[in-house]
């Protein structure tokens, strides 16, 4: 028995490292692994909260009508109701947050109509469509259409 | 201290039923600490996508400017979140000509005469938000994940901009932020859906091209959609997962 153990230091020696070892990687496991880590799954579960917490830049169409009621109802009852206000008239939900901190500027009816309406081959047959040198005559299409509610009868 | 067998075995028992809620709490109250706020979103009632109709699309690139403005994508033509192509398929031709100017930031000017003999349409592109996504799994440090609610995030503060997922996603959805060295994608405006608003691309396609779904709400009409039309996914055969049904895809899209 006394022989077996007579050299029990190389072993206590070995253990010494075997349990400094755990011990630096515990340590640098809980400094270097991030805080809910492994929450939902392999990353962080704090990520999820980052992410949502960027500001919204389009405020959204139901915003834009609890204000502006008047066009809101007109732009309901017409073609046009499919399409939010804001892909003509630009990000604004920093003015649905406070009126007066940016006032939104009248879209170019010029070139705003013909980015959807101008004729080409790869839009669907059915969406209406016009060539623009044979339709116009060079005024602006709110002149006659009404952007709105353009199936409406034309403005005069 | 004495002690019997009964009573040895009475506390054992109690010990081990106690465990089990005990190890439950413990577990609320650490996810508590990190739970994100607004408790009215539950992740859990959601599993989100998208469907896009190619027979609405009139590619007018009214998501792709959308998008850049939402989420502040780089400007520069070749960063984008979403960009829509035009395929110009000859049916004799064994390969379409697809063109993508500016990723149809400006729209498309007319580029093939009518009547030439060859279909032509528009394909919106975005991140399909795989349920087992290939550019997850190659992430070394789980950066990038899917979140409970069928998003697929990317955690900007530890991404080591590696570029793994960039080269893993087979659709080509994820670039470099070049400002701050770290991968960026579509996260389906996850802080605006989160909120109860639609993503940007949707909330401004003019002619409802694209609409987000959410696959857990059995009222949404994405169910019904599903039912009565015949849609595809972008590379099925990779069995990803996609969750961006396509609507009337011709066999040429890749």
């Amino acid at each position: 028995m006394n022989r077996l153990f007579k050299d029990k230091e190389h072993l206590v020696r070995v253990a010494g490292l075997f349990l400094a070892g755990i011990v630096v990687f515990v340590v640098a496991r809980a400094i270097l692994v991030p805080k809910g880590f492994g929450q939902y799954g392999h990353y962080r579960g704090g990520a999820l909260a980052d992410v949502r917490s960027k500001p919204v830049v389009y405020a959204g169409r139901a915003a834009c009508v609890e204000c502006h009621t008047d066009e809101g109802d007109r732009w309901k009852g017409g073609k046009h109701k499919g399409i939010g206000c804001e892909a003509c008239h630009g990000a604004l939900a920093k003015h649905a947050a406070d009126p007066s901190a940016l006032k939104p500027e009248k879209p170019d009816a010029k070139t705003l109509c013909l980015s959807c309406h101008a004729v080409n081959v790869a839009k669907p047959a059915k969406f209406p469509q016009i060539d623009p040198k044979a339709h116009m005559d060079g005024g602006l299409c709110t002149t006659c259409h009404d952007q709105h509610a353009p199936d409406k009868e034309p403005k005069k | 201290m004495s002690q019997d067998r009964r009573e040895f075995l009475a506390t054992a028992g109690k010990v081990l039923v106690l465990t089990a809620p005990a190890a439950a709490y413990w577990d609320a109250l650490a996810a508590g600490k990190t739970e994100p706020a607004e408790p009215a979103y539950r992740m859990a009632d959601h599993f989100w996508g998208m469907v896009v109709d190619i027979d609405k699309c009139i590619g007018c690139g009214g998501c792709v400017r959308a998008c850049k403005t939402e989420n502040n994508v780089p400007p520069e033509p070749f960063y984008f979140r979403t960009w829509v192509e035009r395929y110009h398929v000859d049916p004799l031709s064994e390969h379409p000509e697809v063109d993508s100017l500016n990723g149809g930031f400006n729209g498309f000017p007319e580029k093939f005469a009518p009547g030439d003999k060859a279909k032509s349409f528009f394909v919106p592109k975005l991140c399909n938000q795989c349920a087992h996504s290939p550019c997850t799994q190659v992430c070394p440090v789980g950066a990038t994940f899917e979140s409970p609610d069928g998003a697929v995030l990317v955690d900007k503060t530890y991404c080591l901009g590696c570029r793994y997922c960039v080269q893993a996603c087979p659709y080509g959805c994820r670039f470099i932020d070049p400002r701050t060295e770290t991968v960026d994608k579509c996260n389906l405006c996850y802080h605006r859906i989160t909120k109860g608003l639609t993503t940007a691309c949707c909330e401004n396609c003019p002619t409802g091209a694209r609409q987000l779904v959410d696959l857990k709400d059995p009222k949404d009409p994405v169910h019904e959609f599903l039912r009565t039309h015949k849609v595809h996914v972008l590379k099925p055969q990779m069995a990803t997962g996609a969750k961006v049904f396509y609507n009337a895809l011709d066999g040429s899209v890749r």
